[in-house]
């Protein structure tokens, strides 16, 4: 039951002010600018795109520096920027093959033609605090080698040589399901499990993905490939008639390869998992490939007893935007309705209590 | 190490030559730094008159991938895009859509883009505006390439035990 209460307006206004002085801290100290934050806290800047699921560095940092770095609150100020937005156009598919990698690696092969590039990695870091971040500090030299122009080919593309691994079906009549215009619909098919979870919550997307490899479901993954790096974006607008090129994008993808029994009419092979995120995202990169593939299992012929493989368990809790918004709504005035269960816990109570006396009257009078 | 990838080198088979230029010069203004458009803009002689057609507009671009990169196409997630159309008092229309929500570059790469298709006026401002973005965008991929190369890592195998 819902009523509107009035009331509250001057409070609500002043909890906002103390939100905005908190939210400024103590003012002897210089205030964060959104640039600042674009640059120094880029990692959070792209978690936040990837899962606002819009890629717009500048906003997504102002997010962040209005969410007082709360980055699942950050996330909803830019999901809900997104829908006063018209949308021009869709892209072609972007070329992840053709991108400029800043790093690039693969778990299943040590030679592979364009090599492995670390790029700007935490692994290997000792994850020991760096006490001389304490103090302000210039940027550091870094080394440089002369670099070349290989081509970085697919890890799957040398399995594919084989016919060792699953060929992806790229049949670009099929209709592509878009989660922003229509409802989420099961079955679902793969295009909309993976834009889900592209959009996905990184924590409960790598909760899965784990699950899937403690035993909640086996699809025994390898990394064959993780790469990050920019890739252009084309549009192909009616006015023109031509394709155009209007920028470049930054973005993570994680190919898992994965074993596959096979069945009665196809031979054991690898089989795959694909994740993609904006920015510099690997760990929610990597995550969505163990769930991509943990997903396919209907498809697969593969038995679903896990919550891994269950896509609408999966993906109806994939949407922290969706979660918060439910599960804080409970902190919303719910008076009306707390009054009515008041009056039925109290009632129940009475009848039983009445119940109660009548047995002990008709037991004394036997 | 200096390579040359936003040179205009491969013509895409099947579009005429002019729409080739022209992809290729788009691709570049949608790719300049708007500070240094901004300049190079102030800077122009002979700036034409123009209305504008399509008041600059921000919205959004979905931007599709491919499963395993190579196969079916889902929906990604959006980006910001700014777009605009011009026509200058040369008669020609110019088209931008611009990666981001800057409003002054999506104008000024419009503009430009009807300047560009005037043949007396192409070869300077080729000069002028197109070059210094390709030397840019050279310079930086092959400074960011030369870093990520000094990331490669050389294995080298330790033979243990008996030959």
């Amino acid at each position: 039951m819902y009523v509107a209460v009035k009331g509250g307006e001057k409070a609500i206004e002043n909890a906002h002010r103390l939100l905005a002085q908190d939210r400024r801290g103590n003012p002897g100290v210089p205030e964060l600018t959104v640039v600042q934050i674009k640059e120094q806290m880029s990692l959070a800047v792209d978690r936040v795109m990837t899962e606002g699921s819009l890629y717009d560095r500048d906003l997504a940092a102002l997010a962040i520096k209005q969410a007082r770095g709360d980055l699942v609150e950050a996330i909803f100020l830019l999901r809900a920027f997104r829908t006063t937005l018209p949308r021009f156009a869709t892209s072609n598919p972007i070329d992840t093959t053709a991108m400029k990698a800043r790093r690039r690696i693969s778990a299943t092969y040590k030679d592979l033609p364009g090599g492995q590039l670390l790029g700007p990695t935490f692994d290997y870091t000792h994850r020991l605090l760096d006490f001389a971040l304490m103090a302000e500090s210039e940027a550091p030299d870094v080394a440089t080698s002369p670099s070349n122009d290989e081509a970085l080919p697919r890890v799957t593309s040398l399995l594919n040589a084989e016919g060792l691994i699953e060929q992806e079906n790229s049949d670009d009549t099929a209709p592509v399901s878009d989660l922003t215009r229509e409802p989420l619909d099961f079955p679902a098919n793969r295009d909309l499990r993976l834009q889900n979870l592209a959009r996905g919550d990184e924590g409960f997307v790598l909760a899965m993905g784990y699950s899937s490899q403690r035993g909640y479901g086996n699809t025994h993954p390898f990394a064959g490939e993780i790469r990050m790096g920019e890739v252009e974006v084309v549009i192909e607008p009616e006015e023109l008639g031509f394709a155009i090129s209007i920028g470049d994008i930054t973005v993570t993808e994680c190919e898992m390869i994965n074993q596959f029994k096979g069945s009665a009419t196809e031979a054991p092979k690898f089989t795959r998992g694909y994740g993609l995120s904006f920015g510099e995202a690997e760990r929610k990169a990597m995550a969505m490939a163990l769930v991509d593939r943990s997903l396919r299992a209907r498809e697969l012929g593969e038995e679903v007893q896990n919550p891994a493989q269950d896509e609408e368990f999966v993906l109806y809790h994939t949407d922290n935007v969706e979660a918060s918004g439910f599960v804080q709504h409970l902190k919303l005035p719910h008076y009306v309705d707390f009054q009515g269960e008041l009056e039925m816990v109290r009632n129940l109570r009475a009848e039983q209590a009445h119940v109660h006396a009548q047995e002990q009257m008709l037991k004394a009078g036997e | 190490m200096i390579h040359t990838t936003h040179n205009e080198t491969a013509s895409p088979k099947g579009i005429d030559a002019h729409v080739a230029a022209r992809q290729r010069w788009m691709g570049l203004l949608a790719r300049a730094d708007a500070k240094a458009l901004e300049k190079a803009w102030a800077e122009l002689e002979d700036k034409p008159a123009y209305v504008v057609l399509r008041t600059p507009e921000t919205g959004m671009v979905m931007v599709r991938a491919r499963t395993g990169g190579e196969g079916q196409q889902f929906n990604f997630g959006e980006m910001s895009v700014t777009r605009c159309v011009v026509r200058t008092d040369t008669g020609h229309q110019g088209h931008a859509y611009i990666a981001g929500r800057n409003k002054t570059h999506a104008t000024i790469a419009a503009v430009l883009d009807a300047l560009l298709q005037v043949p007396e006026r192409h070869e300077a401002l080729d000069a002028d505006i197109l070059e210094p973005i390709r030397y840019r965008l050279n310079l930086q991929d092959n400074e960011t390439a030369d870093k990520v190369a000094a990331t490669r890592v050389d294995f080298f195998t330790l033979v243990r035990g008996d030959d």
